[in-house]
């Protein structure tokens, strides 16, 4: 599983570039549809956020299983001895690296060009991103292993993430709206809950069934 | 068996009727619109009770690989999907002269209207996938996915706004509902819940027999 991991980060450095410039990509795309009145993009700026995460999410997190399948690897894969939901976990631990990094940049970038004051929120919206990525890296990661195998994968994919994935964005949307805002953590502690809960459900979901999803 | 659960649907649903439109009160200050819950509600209650189902039939495939467990998941999913739909549908139609708008991202409705969205991916899924043993086990995985979801949506969408009247049935403390009405309700109940019986063994029995032409 550790040389799995390893192996999913040198791979991830070819996705990073990519994606960072994606990132870079949508960010003009966002400003160009909000316009620079700042009110208004104050109001939206959670969920610019988050459809960022999302759509840079869908494009690595699509990829997961897309080097095992484009080498013939995917028969390895299935006939690895030992536990399968290892494998699950490390490509999970991958995809969370993976997203965690391009967030990271994504959020420096909105503070740039948006010009927010991110200095003082910086530890509550770790929390808040790294609670909801995890959810969403959780699923992603099982669903990416299911539709790498279909032909309209890039289509699938995103048609059973989205709607899986609603609850965990409402939440993180409305925390980061908080967060932003400069109100304490304990104001969105429901939200936090939720996206706990959240986590805790979907890692176990997947590392129980993994098994299932390998097979064939 | 087939003609014993369709003939009994058959009375039940003209019982329903009968309850619904004879025997139910006109309600005071919505008039006759408000005789819509009888086909709203049961629909919404067939729809969890379908992806309940859903749940179960996937759970119990993976562990034991029954076909028919798995034929009964489709089945129940295709029918979750449409009482879904039928709930969104009559809620619009309720919802316009009583609300004065045929949609609202209310709590409610937001919900109902993932739980559709949700379960149209895992229709997707299963269309999308030739292999039918493949299908079958990514299908089960999706359905449990989805399954331990809706609790999170219910509660994510609930804090997130509600319009919706709440709910007047199952709540504690004595009920707001005149026994008439929560009578006439439970015949539709009863009905509905025979008419989803129904659909998904006919659905069940032609998965079986399309199963045994490929085969």
């Amino acid at each position: 599983m550790v040389w799995k991991d390893l192996l999913v980060e040198r791979r991830s450095k070819e996705t990073l570039n990519a994606l960072f410039f994606f990132a870079l990509l949508l960010l003009f795309v966002f400003q160009f549809a909000v316009g620079p009145d700042r009110e208004r993009l104050a109001g939206t700026l959670p969920g610019l956020l988050w459809l960022g995460f999302i759509l840079t999410g869908l494009l690595g997190l699509g990829r997961t299983f897309v080097v095992e399948r484009e080498n013939d690897c995917w028969e390895a894969l299935r006939l690895t001895p030992g536990d399968k939901s290892a494998i699950y976990v490390g490509k999970l631990a991958g995809n969370l690296l993976l997203m965690l990094v391009v967030e990271a940049i994504l959020v420096a970038l909105f503070g740039i060009f948006f010009n927010l004051d991110l200095a003082g929120v910086v530890p509550a919206l770790v929390v808040v991103i790294g609670l909801g990525t995890v959810a969403f890296a959780a699923v992603g990661t099982l669903f990416a292993a299911m539709t790498s195998q279909v032909r309209a994968r890039e289509l699938l994919f995103p048609v059973l993430l989205l709607p899986v994935q609603a609850p965990v964005l409402l939440a993180t949307v409305k925390a980061t709206e908080a967060v932003l805002l400069g109100e304490p953590l304990g104001s969105v502690a429901h939200w936090l809950k939720l996206l706990g809960a959240a986590d805790v459900i979907f890692v176990t979901v997947g590392v129980l069934t993994f098994d299932f999803v390998l097979e064939g | 068996m087939f003609r014993v659960v369709g003939g009994l649907t058959l009375v039940a649903l003209a019982a329903g009727l009968v309850m619904a439109f004879g025997v139910a009160p006109r309600e005071v200050t919505q008039g006759n619109v408000q005789r819509i819950m009888y086909l709203h509600v049961p629909s919404v209650w067939v729809a969890y009770l379908a992806f309940a189902v859903v749940l179960v039939a996937s759970i119990v495939y993976l562990a034991r690989r029954l076909d028919g467990a798995d034929r009964l998941a489709h089945a129940s999913a295709e029918v979750g999907v449409l009482f879904t739909g039928l709930t969104i549908a009559t809620g619009s139609i309720w919802g316009k002269p009583t609300w004065g708008t045929w949609w609202t991202w209310d709590a409610r409705l937001t919900s109902v209207s993932i739980l559709f969205v949700m379960y149209l991916g895992y229709l997707l899924l299963r269309g999308m996938i030739e292999d039918p043993d493949q299908g079958a086990r990514y299908a089960a995985v999706l359905g449990i996915v989805a399954a331990f979801n809706i609790p999170l949506v219910h509660f994510s969408v609930y804090w997130w706004r509600t319009l919706h009247q709440p709910p007047s049935l199952m709540k504690p403390g004595p009920g707001t509902m005149p026994g008439v009405i929560v009578a006439a309700l439970m015949v539709n109940f009863v009905a509905f819940s025979l008419l989803y019986i129904y659909f998904v063994a006919m659905r069940v029995r032609l998965l079986r027999r399309e199963a045994e032409a490929a085969a």
